[in-house]
C-alpha cells in the first residue's frame, strides 16, 4: 500500500461576514487548492464536505455544494465532528484513497456563522456540548474552556499574563495574514486596561482577549494516492500520522480539567503511527480557540510537560525562530474561527510551511509538522501529522 | 374518535431553559420538586451514573434504581459568566461549576448568593435543588 499526500490547498478569506451563500464561500477555497494543485473536476474522485450544519438553512450541504464546485457526478461524504470537521474530513479521505475506493479526495470545509447573532451563535455552539444535563444551566464555550483555565491556573500556577501572552503572539502574526480576520497588534497593556475591550470579561477568568472570534470562511485540501501525488504534483506533502479520540461530552465524565485527554489520545496514536516524537517536530499549528487551549496543547502534545507550557511561551520558544513554532499564521485567535473550515485552514498552514511556501511566516526548514484541531471542548480530538 | 395520548415531557422543567422534553429519565424531575437530586445505579453491575442514565452501557441490563446524592463534594472548578447564550440573558451573572463525589462529578451551577471571591477549588460544597424565577427546576451548589 502506498503513501497519501496532500497535493493541493486553499483557503477563503476568513471575515466577519461573507458576502455570498455557502455555496459561493465553498468555491472560494476550493477554487484555490484546486489552482493550487492544477486539477480540473475530473481529476477528483469524491468529494467531503465538512461543516457544522446548525448555521445553515440548507439541508444536507454536501449534495449542494458537490453540485456548485463541479463534482457531479462523482459521490460526496458529508463530515461533521464540531470545530475539527474539516481534520475528521481529511482523516476520512486519507481512508478512502488508502482503500485504493478513490485516487483523488477533495475535503471541503465551511462555515457562514454570520447568518446568526453572536448570542444566538454562543447558545447553539453551547448545544455542542450535553443539550440535556449541562445547557440547561446556562453554558457556553468560553465558560467550559474557562473552568479549565482555573483548574489550570489553581494547579500550576500559570497566570492572565500567560494566556495573555499567548494572544499577544497570535496578533503578532495574525498582522502578517491577509487571510485573518483580526489583523490588529494586541499588547499586555490592553489586557491590563479595564477600560480596553480585550480586558473585558467574558467568563471568569477569560476575557474578551482570550477568545478567537466567529468568521465565515472556507478552506480545502485535496488528498491524492502515492501515484496521483508523484504525477500531478512537485511538492506533495505526505500524510505520516493520524490520530482521533472521542471523550465524555459532560464534564462530569471527565476526569482531567488541565488538558483535553483527546488531545493526549489522538496525538499518540498520531506519534505512533508517524514514528516521530514531540521533539522531532518543527513546526505545529494548534486548535486556540481560546488562549487556554493553546497553553493545553502544549503539554497535551509533549512540547511541554504538564504544567510547563507556561515556560514556552515565556521563554517564546513557539515564536517563529523559536524550538517549536506554534500558530505562526496567528492561529484561530487571528484568523477567526469558521468552524467547519478551521481544520483546513490549520492544515493548508502547515503544508505550505513544509514545501517552503509560506512567506513572512516561514520557518526555518521544517521536515515535519503538526495539526492539532479540537471539536468541542475536547469532546473530538484530532491530531494529523505531516512531512515533506 | 381516537384518545389523546398524554406526552409524558416533564423534562422540559429542567434549568433556565430545557433543550429536552421526553427521556427516560423524567422521574428526575419529580425528585427535585421533592428536593432531591438523583443519580442512578446500575442494579446488575453496580455502576453509577450521574448524569442519571436509564441504560447501562457496561452489562447492558437495564435495570437501574436512583439513589441521591447526598453529602458533599469538592468544588472542582468554576466560572462567572459575564455574558449569557439567548435565553439566559435575564440570569447574569452566575457561576458554572463541577462537584467531585468521589464516584461521580456533579455539574451545575452555584448558589446565587456566595460571590465568586468565596469560592475556592478543593472547597466542600453540596448539591441542593432549586427552583428558579421563573417556575423551572434545577440543582445548585451551596457551601457545606
Amino acid at each position: 500500500m502506498g503513501k497519501v499526500a496532500i497535493i493541493g490547498v486553499g483557503q477563503s478569506a476568513f471575515v466577519r461576514s461573507f458576502t455570498g451563500s455557502i455555496r459561493e464561500l465553498a468555491f472560494e477555497g476550493f477554487k484555490e487548492a484546486m489552482q493550487d494543485a492544477q486539477l480540473t473536476a475530473r481529476d477528483i474522485g469524491a468529494s467531503v464536505i465538512c461543516s457544522a450544519p446548525e448555521y445553515d438553512k440548507q439541508r444536507s450541504p454536501a449534495g449542494v455544494l458537490a453540485e456548485y464546485l463541479g463534482l457531479n457526478p462523482q459521490p460526496t461524504f458529508y463530515v461533521e465532528s464540531l470545530c475539527s470537521s474539516s481534520s475528521m474530513g481529511v482523516r476520512l479521505a486519507y481512508s478512502l484513497v488508502k482503500s485504493g475506493l478513490h485516487n483523488v479526495v477533495a475535503v471541503i470545509g465551511f462555515q457562514k456563522m454570520s447568518e446568526i447573532s453572536s448570542s444566538e451563535s454562543q447558545e447553539r455552539m453551547g448545544r455542542g456540548a450535553d443539550i440535556q444535563w449541562e445547557s440547561p444551566f446556562g453554558t457556553m464555550m468560553p465558560a467550559y474552556y474557562a473552568m479549565f483555565a482555573r483548574a489550570h491556573m489553581e494547579t500550576y500556577g500559570t497566570t492572565l499574563e500567560d494566556l495573555a501572552s499567548i494572544r499577544v503572539k497570535a496578533a503578532s502574526y495574525g498582522q502578517l495574514n491577509e487571510k485573518a480576520v483580526y489583523r490588529k497588534a494586541v499588547t499586555y497593556e490592553m489586557f491590563s486596561d479595564p477600560a480596553n475591550r480585550m480586558a473585558g470579561p467574558v467568563a471568569s477568568p477569560l476575557r474578551v482577549g482570550d477568545c478567537c472570534a466567529n468568521a465565515d470562511g472556507s478552506s480545502c485540501i485535496i488528498v491524492a494516492n502515492e501515484e496521483k501525488a508523484k504525477a500531478l504534483c512537485k511538492k506533495p506533502v505526505w500524510i505520516i500520522g493520524l490520530g482521533a479520540a472521542t471523550a465524555s461530552v459532560n464534564l462530569a465524565g471527565r476526569d482531567m480539567f488541565t488538558g483535553l485527554a483527546v488531545a493526549r489520545e489522538a496525538g499518540r496514536q498520531a506519534y505512533e503511527m508517524a514514528g516521530v516524537s514531540a521533539k522531532e517536530v518543527d513546526v505545529a499549528e494548534v486548535h486556540d480557540c481560546f488562549t487556554i487551549a493553546e497553553m493545553m496543547a502544549y503539554e497535551d502534545l509533549g512540547f511541554a510537560k504538564p504544567g510547563e507550557g507556561k515556560e514556552l511561551i515565556r521563554s517564546k520558544e513557539t515564536y517563529k525562530d523559536g524550538s517549536i513554532p506554534v500558530n505562526v499564521d496567528g492561529g484561530l485567535l487571528s484568523k477567526g474561527h469558521p468552524i467547519g473550515a478551521t481544520g483546513g485552514s490549520q492544515i493548508r498552514t502547515i503544508v505550505l510551511q513544509l514545501r517552503h511556501d509560506a512567506g513572512d511566516i516561514q520557518v526555518k526548514d521544517p521536515q515535519i509538522g503538526l495539526i492539532h484541531n479540537i471539536g468541542g471542548v475536547g469532546l473530538y480530538g484530532n491530531v494529523t501529522i505531516l512531512s515533506r | 374518535m381516537g384518545t389523546v395520548k398524554e406526552v409524558d415531557d416533564r423534562f422540559k422543567k429542567f434549568g433556565t431553559v430545557s433543550f429536552t422534553s421526553i427521556t427516560k429519565t423524567n422521574d428526575f424531575i419529580d425528585y427535585l420538586e421533592n428536593g432531591k437530586v438523583m443519580g442512578t445505579r446500575c442494579r446488575d453491575c453496580g455502576l453509577v451514573f450521574f448524569p442519571p442514565r436509564a441504560d447501562c452501557y457496561q452489562c447492558f441490563a437495564g435495570n437501574m434504581e436512583w439513589f441521591e446524592i447526598t453529602g458533599s463534594g469538592k468544588l472542582v472548578t468554576y466560572s462567572k459568566l459575564e455574558f449569557a447564550p439567548i435565553g439566559f440573558q435575564d440570569d447574569v451573572p452566575y457561576c458554572i461549576a463541577l462537584l467531585d463525589y468521589g464516584d461521580f462529578k456533579v455539574f451545575g451551577r452555584i448558589a446565587g448568593d456566595i460571590p465568586e471571591q468565596e469560592l475556592k477549588i478543593g472547597m466542600e460544597m453540596k448539591t441542593a435543588t432549586n427552583t428558579l424565577p421563573n417556575g423551572q427546576l434545577n440543582y445548585v451548589f451551596k457551601q457545606s
